[in-house]
């Protein structure tokens, strides 16, 4: 984990007013809707959706349910890592049939999250419509996927470190980039 | 100087003799450890005439303890045991989804290789597979070319050559298991090997019993009947007493094998006496097919003295919860109304089987755990 030592890209105040700012262009695309349910993306995904909820349901004046999705059964690359990745199981105790679903997760880079946190939604039901926000997007897609709401956008290389803190998992809010130059970094984004 | 030359030769006699016989002290936990593995040596009973091949000789090695394969309970630490029981919890609620499958073995392929009949175990795994997106064949020997003479090891041989990434293995002979372990390439699941082991049933054992008991730190847990000839009796002592109970034994003298306190439980002979002490009654299903004829004399004696019947129960002021590995032989060792009761666990055993073998899969066909990063 990044330590708070260094400066942050992204300060703790700054991370607060992005997440607002995340509610709120949600909450505009979505006024009216009934059905709107939020699901994080583990680990830090799930804290994130959890305070938009909390925000929305200021906003839209309607209870917006919250489920928590762990995508490690449906990775890609399963066959290709050599250690089996811890499973922490996925917790969506509402009916997603007919909902419009946010997926919530904290940071977007080469999509295949995303494609496997699809995949598995689409098991849980059929949504009226999924919708991605992320705090932030890294850039180096590798699959065709978009996400809906942004909080910023980070330009960086495939070698450089993204590193999310929350308060929830971290003790602490921020946005840590460290900029590595030649060999790929081990693990990409964290 | 003859004196000193004399004690000179008497020093270094006494150094040769402490020598060997150090040499000799040294050699002989070695020689222990080649020695096969089962420590209660299974009941004499003759297995049927068995082919194992050219190689099944005694006196190689035991297969090392590596989580490569499955083969017993014994090779297992605390830590392993709660790991594959954690991950089961999350495959049961996998199985409670709308679509109770998930694709994290996509593409792995698993034979169910069973040389003794199974209704729950070869279904259970086949079901698992299913659920994380492996395809499962079932191998039963009854109509394959072992009632030509193949044998063991080329049966697992040539289903290995179809490229498949493990087996699933049944067999009468204690060990069939670790001896495919050790000459194939893909990886092993013992599941029933003669009356040594039965990992998978303990494990799903213990994993019902932490469902409804939140923990087995400090329970006591009875085991009831057939401990002779039961691999279920092996695996759920080790088992539940790596995860913190007390186990104790109960059943007829003859069919309680000399030695089982060995492996850290009590033995006790009357089933009234002890009862009324115990969380936990595990009830063992009498294997006539494994029992000759002069091991107890009725079968209504057995279900008087060893049955859980209504009536014992009811004499009982005290719930204890209960389990049945399957088949039951209904009035013998259980009564049917027995098996209704709230506290009987014998359905949730078989529901739970799926999601422990579903973990225990995944984790084979994966490698081990450890912590990666999303991308």
């Amino acid at each position: 984990m990044a330590s708070f030592a260094r400066k942050p890209a992204v300060s703790a105040a700054r991370v607060k007013k992005l997440v607002e700012k995340l509610g709120s262009e949600i909450a505009r695309r979505n006024r009216g809707e009934k059905s709107l349910s939020l699901v994080g993306i583990k680990r830090r995904g799930v804290p994130l959706a959890e305070r938009l909820a909390a925000q929305l349901e200021k906003l839209l004046k309607t209870k917006v349910p919250v489920g928590a999705i762990d995508i490690t059964l449906y990775r890609d690359d399963l066959q290709l890592v050599a250690e089996t990745p811890v499973v922490r199981g996925s917790e969506i105790d509402f009916d997603i049939n007919g909902k419009v679903v946010v997926l919530v997760d904290d940071v977007v880079y080469t999509g295949r999250t995303v494609r496997a946190a699809l995949t598995e939604l689409l098991d849980f039901g059929r949504p009226k419509a999924i919708q991605l926000a992320a705090l932030v997007d890294r850039g180096n897609r590798e699959l065709p996927i978009e996400p809906t709401f942004v909080g910023r956008k980070i330009a960086t290389g495939p070698s450089d470190l993204v590193d999310i803190c929350l308060e929830e998992t971290d003790g602490k809010d921020g946005v840590f980039v460290t900029r590595r130059t030649g060999r790929k970094a081990k693990g990409g984004c964290r | 100087m003859p004196v000193s030359k004399r004690t000179a030769d008497v020093r270094r006699q006494k150094r040769e003799a402490r020598l060997q016989k150090s040499k000799a002290t040294r050699q002989e936990p070695r020689a222990k450890a080649a020695s096969p593995k089962p420590i209660i040596p299974p009941p004499a009973p003759t297995p049927k005439t068995q082919n194992l091949g050219p190689e099944a000789l005694p006196g190689r090695q035991p297969p090392a303890v590596s989580r490569k394969h499955l083969l017993g309970i014994e090779d297992l630490g605390r830590k392993e045991i709660e790991g594959i029981l954690d991950r089961a919890e999350t495959f049961l609620a996998v199985l409670k989804r709308p679509i109770p499958v998930v694709p994290a073995l996509r593409g792995k392929t698993i034979v169910n290789l069973f040389f003794e009949s199974s209704t729950r175990t070869s279904s259970s795994f086949n079901l698992a597979a299913s659920r994380l997106s492996a395809q499962c064949l079932s191998f039963s020997a009854g109509t394959s070319s072992v009632k030509k003479g193949e044998t063991l090891l080329d049966t697992a041989r040539n289903i290995e050559a179809m490229r498949v990434d493990g087996l699933v293995v049944r067999h009468s002979v204690p060990g069939a298991p670790h001896f495919l372990a050790r000459r194939l390439h893909c990886f092993v699941v013992n599941a029933g090997d003669g009356c040594h082991e039965h990992p998978t049933q303990a494990l799903l054992d213990a994993f019902t019993l932490r469902q409804r008991l939140g923990s087995l730190d400090g329970k006591k847990i009875l085991l009831v009947g057939d401990i002779a000839h039961s691999r279920v009796a092996r695996s759920d002592i080790l088992c539940f007493s790596k995860l913190g109970a007390r186990v104790a034994l109960c059943g007829p003298a003859t069919l309680i094998p000399r030695g089982i306190e060995d492996l850290g439980c009590e033995v006790f002979y009357s089933l009234d006496r002890v009862l009324y002490e115990v969380d936990v009654v595990g009830m063992l299903r009498v294997q006539a097919e494994r029992i000759g004829s002069s091991l107890f004399p009725t079968v209504r004696e057995y279900r008087q003295l060893y049955g859980l019947t209504r009536e014992r129960l009811a004499k009982l002021d005290k719930s204890v919860v209960i389990t049945h590995p399957g088949p039951v032989n209904w009035g013998v060792e259980m009564d049917y109304e027995v098996s209704e009761l709230p506290q009987s666990l014998v359905m949730n055993q078989v529901t739970n089987g799926v999601a422990v073998r579903m973990a225990v899969l995944y984790l084979l066909a994966g490698g081990s755990e450890g912590e990666v990063q999303h991308g």
